[in-house]
């Protein structure tokens, strides 16, 4: 397929090639025409060249996949090598971290965005110490995610926990969740028209108040797909959880509070598990990691539909 | 609008000016500039607004009407870099002062803007959103201050049957309206008004203007307006501002009919503006 696609973009170059060389001939309205088609033909066939490598993934999660999922997968733990299993304490494991990460990550990241956007440009000195906050934020927006976990291990593991826990991991996607969530807060605030502030104030509101109960509503769409599309971004990842939740193959979560809700531990989770049985050695693992993969591909688009049915929302200002 | 001014050397420019007083003011701007950073936008402006009557700023594009209504409610401080220089007296009272209480003051001072913004919220808590920051009220007396508010905008009669609908489903000239009726919920002594009718329709402009009238009988009204028949039509006074400064002030039909200064003259006859 890779030489099909190399061929496709040779004959695209050589169009254009072409259709460059014809212009130098003078044929002008051929020539742009041409030229036209060569560009259109050239934008077609990147698109599909980057909707084929998605089918291509989605397409090897669901024919290696979808035979494994049954109730098994949902009910029963993780597995010895051999022995029937599924991935119930991985699946909780996951949606724990991701929840509890989440919630520390819109906390942060929505006061954080909305100090960046509503109070720091208000005098010199805060604008200049927002400009580095804001720059820090989009440093740590393309962080890679297993220095986060690194980083996690050593401050908080090390330093302060002394084993792997769940909490860490929470902790480790939350730092990645962050910046996503300050970043688009920063930016659906700085949509909302001058006028909507000014009206606020014009009615004796606080700023704070103005901030609460206007701007927030106004840009909640957006907010809540910035949310979304962390929350879509950190439930894929395994980096950060290798070094903080590691994996617990024997507990199923234990839902007691002394147990930290079950995160207080070695915490299970789909990427660290598709990780380990994916290299394993053994037919029935290697089959469990396809169908872990495949839930988290179905989730991780799951949201991304979500968020598009959301923004589709038609919005009047 | 903050461009410079002529240079006196090469082009003396001369602002005669033609002020007339008011006898009973609510509102009272003395010896007024106003500074958007370093360049000066309003020059020594010196006006008195009528009690309960309305008052309109007319003027060319970038003449410093927008900015004086600005500076009424000084809802300029919201921005760094702007400032009023001089006197502005509520009652007496100079709302310039450092200790005033801006949200006080805006509670007493309403505005309404060019662009209709309601508030993401429903027609019933967008009315009912500034009376709850100050008063307590009973759920009875809410909703009768609601239902008054938008008698006063002429809005209850289109919108008693949806209050709890959004506020963003309105048409414009609604949505205008419902601005209209959420300033006069909080019960304000003046209502400064920015281009209001600018994005309507004339039918929406049309009822607009009849809210204004009837609101006058215990309201101040300020209204900054490029429609010379609109200012005609509804002010008692008119100011006409030229390049930051104040160049005429006189009952209304005076300045239509019988405009003393040249530019006065000039603009109101289109020759310029």
């Amino acid at each position: 397929m890779a030489a099909m696609a190399g061929f496709g973009v040779l004959i695209l170059i050589a169009l254009l090639v072409l259709s460059a060389g014809v212009a130098g001939f003078g044929l002008l309205l051929r020539a742009r025409k041409l030229a036209n088609l060569g560009f259109v033909l050239f934008c077609v066939g990147g698109a599909v060249l980057a909707l084929a490598a998605l089918a291509a993934i989605l397409g090897s999660l669901l024919a290696n996949g979808f035979g494994g999922l049954n109730l098994a997968v949902f009910t029963q733990d993780t597995p010895a090598p051999g022995s029937p299993g599924g991935l119930r304490n991985a699946i909780l494991g996951s949606i724990a971290m991701c929840v509890v990460g989440m919630l520390i990550a819109v906390v942060v990241g929505v006061l954080a965005g909305t100090w960046l956007a509503e109070y720091s440009p208000r005098t010199r000195w805060t604008a200049a110490y927002g400009s580095v906050v804001r720059f820090v934020n989009d440093v740590l927006l393309s962080a890679p995610s297993i220095l986060v976990g690194l980083f996690i291990y050593e401050a908080l593991i090390l330093l302060v926990i002394h084993h792997f826990s769940g909490l860490a991991g929470a902790v480790a996607l939350a730092l990645l969740a962050v910046p996503v969530v300050t970043r688009t807060t920063e930016d659906v605030l700085r949509l909302q028209s001058k006028q909507l502030r000014e009206s606020g104030a014009a009615l004796g509101a606080p700023v704070w108040i103005t901030i609460r109960a206007i701007l927030w509503r106004a840009a909640s769409g957006g907010m809540i797909t910035g949310a979304l599309l962390a929350f879509a971004r950190i439930s894929g990842e395994t980096a950060p959880l290798l070094f903080t939740a590691l994996n617990n193959q024997f507990n199923g979560l234990n839902w007691q509070i002394q147990d930290g809700f079950g995160l207080n531990g070695p915490t299970a989770n789909i990427p660290v598990v598709i990780f380990n049985y994916a290299l394993s050695a053994y037919d029935d693992w290697r089959r469990l990691a396809w169908v872990g993969a495949l839930i988290i591909a179905i989730a991780v688009l799951g949201i991304n539909i979500l968020v598009r049915v959301l923004s589709a929302e038609p919005k009047r200002s | 609008m903050n461009g410079p001014m002529p240079a006196e050397t090469t082009a003396p420019e001369t602002f005669e000016s033609f002020s007339e007083a008011v006898n009973d003011a609510k509102l009272e701007a003395k010896g007024l500039d106003f500074f958007y950073g370093k360049s000066q936008a309003l020059y020594d402006i010196n006006i008195g607004f009528q009690r309960n009557a309305v008052t309109a700023l007319i003027g060319p594009s970038g003449c410093g009407k927008s900015t004086l209504l600005r500076a009424l409610n000084r809802i300029y401080a919201l921005y760094p870099g702007q400032r009023a220089v001089g006197e502005i007296l509520l009652d007496g009272k100079n709302t310039l002062d450092r200790g005033v209480d801006l949200g006080q003051l805006r509670a007493k001072v309403g505005m309404v803007f060019q662009q209709p913004t309601p508030f993401p919220m429903s027609i019933y808590d967008n009315v009912a959103f500034g009376v709850r920051l100050y008063e307590k009220l009973s759920k009875a007396d809410l909703d009768q201050r609601v239902e008054d508010s938008l008698r006063r905008a002429a809005l209850w009669t289109e919108v008693k049957d949806k209050l709890h609908t959004s506020g963003l489903g309105l048409s414009g000239g609604q949505q205008q309206r419902l601005c209209v009726a959420r300033g006069v919920a909080v019960r304000p002594e003046i209502l400064l008004l920015d281009e209001p009718a600018s994005a309507l329709d004339p039918i929406s402009t049309a009822k607009l203007e009849e809210t204004i009238v009837e609101l006058k009988p215990d309201i101040t009204i300020v209204i900054v307006t490029h429609n010379l028949q609109q200012a005609a039509r509804i002010s008692d006074n008119a100011a006409f501002m030229y390049l930051g400064r104040l160049i005429e002030f006189a009952k209304t039909d005076r300045l239509f009919d019988n405009p003393r200064a040249r530019r006065t003259a000039d603009y109101i006859t289109g020759r310029f503006g």
